[in-house]
């Protein structure tokens, strides 16, 4: 397993730009997430299958605040305190799904088993929220694969403003998680 | 969306623009220039400003809002950093709170009594108020867009932090033309003022520097 200070190195990297140290370091921390994810929904008496969710939500804000971190300070504290506040968040919205009443459960559950893949019903749901040239900007490159240029070509559009939409997008996505949560409580 | 959907994603964004720190360095120079020219092309310096600056009463005025100035600023810097701890930062905002303190015991000592009404009220008591939260819209806006990138703990009290700085700065800028200069004023109405644009900025943050 990749120490502390390999994680480091590759998000230094990342942010100086280096797509490959960054992919290892995503990588690296998403199981670490996703069992910290699992045992918190467990905990917090959350379905499990809501972990992913979080993971998820977790990763956004990762990217989202990498400016926050001194790249000449160890990553482990600004990666607890990322992880621990939007862990907190996350739980909390889910956790208040736990409480509504029954019927509104049995609406649920169904929906709880068909997320049992790996496909995110809260995701999907946000996705689905995204304007257009933002939500095939965010297909293109999600689900078929393509980089940012290929995606470019395909919609006819100019890199720069792919990488601007997408953005955007991810900008977007984080900002529709919290407002699900302000919603809900 | 898979997770691993979601990297694709993330790597494929482009690489992280400014740090948290360069952008609330461009905030706070923007916003100080900004103050300043505003003061200058509107009401302008204080006429006798050479002839009085020696006074103990202006040097205070200027010193303390000053001073504020910069420790509500470092506490900017600090608060947006999820890692790093402000409480230092923010127990240091103690300092000008006690000179003021002392400011104000030392100047009910000086006066006699029958003049503390008249330097508590100054001569533009009402104008200082609206006039410090004008001069703090610009280094306000502009440290609240630069916070937007940061990840605070507490969303209102990062806004509030801002509101507070930029309070302190156009205070420290509208103390070149204030003509009032006792302590008694400044513990009162300059305080009032940076109040008003402190709350302002935790009312803002509270909403707009949630992540």
């Amino acid at each position: 397993m990749a120490s502390e200070a390999d994680w480091a190195d590759w998000m230094r990297r990342a942010i100086g730009g280096d797509a490959e140290a960054y992919h290892r370091f995503l990588h690296a921390v998403t199981p670490r997430l996703r069992a910290m994810a699992r045992r918190r929904c467990d905990q917090f008496g959350a379905p499990p299958s809501e972990a992913e969710d979080v993971v998820q939500e977790v990763l956004l804000a990762i990217h989202l605040k990498r400016g926050t971190w001194d790249p000449a300070r160890p990553i482990g504290p600004w990666l607890s305190t990322i992880v621990r506040n939007k862990m907190i968040d996350s739980l909390r919205r889910h956790g208040r799904r736990v409480d509504i009443p029954i019927d509104d459960v049995v609406e649920w559950l169904p929906a709880e088993a068909q997320a049992d893949g790996s496909e995110r019903v809260d995701a999907e749901r946000l996705l689905a929220r995204l304007k257009d040239p933002q939500r095939d900007i965010v297909r293109s490159i999600s689900v078929e694969g393509a980089g940012v240029r290929e995606t470019a070509e395909r919609l006819k559009m100019s890199e720069g403003a792919v990488r601007v939409a997408l953005h955007r997008a991810l900008k977007s996505l984080a900002a529709f998680y919290r407002r699900d949560r302000h919603e809900d409580e | 969306m898979k997770t691993n959907d979601l990297i694709r994603l993330l790597e494929e964004d482009a690489p992280a623009g400014m740090s948290l720190g360069r952008r609330i360095t461009l905030a706070l120079l923007a916003g100080v220039v900004v103050a300043a020219l505003l003061l200058i092309v509107t009401v302008g310096l204080r006429h006798n400003l050479a002839s009085v600056f020696e006074t103990a009463r202006v040097i205070f005025k200027v010193g303390e809002t000053l001073l504020l100035a910069i420790l509500a600023s470092a506490l900017v810097y600090r608060i947006g950093k999820p890692d790093l701890p402000a409480r230092t930062r923010a127990l240091m905002l103690l300092v000008p709170l006690g000179l003021l303190v002392a400011a104000v015991v030392t100047e009910l000592a000086l006066l006699p009594p029958a003049d503390w009404g008249s330097s508590w009220r100054g001569q533009h008591a009402a104008f200082c108020v609206f006039f410090i939260p004008v001069l703090a819209l610009a280094p306000l806006a502009a440290f609240l867009v630069a916070l937007k990138a940061g990840a605070p703990e507490n969303p209102a009290l990062a806004g509030a932090a801002a509101g507070l700085a930029a309070g302190a700065i156009a205070a420290a800028v509208y103390a070149w033309h204030c003509p009032d200069d006792s302590p008694l004023f400044v513990a009162t109405w300059y305080v009032i003022a940076i109040g008003i644009v402190t709350a302002a900025g935790g009312l803002i943050g509270r909403r707009s520097l949630a992540w």
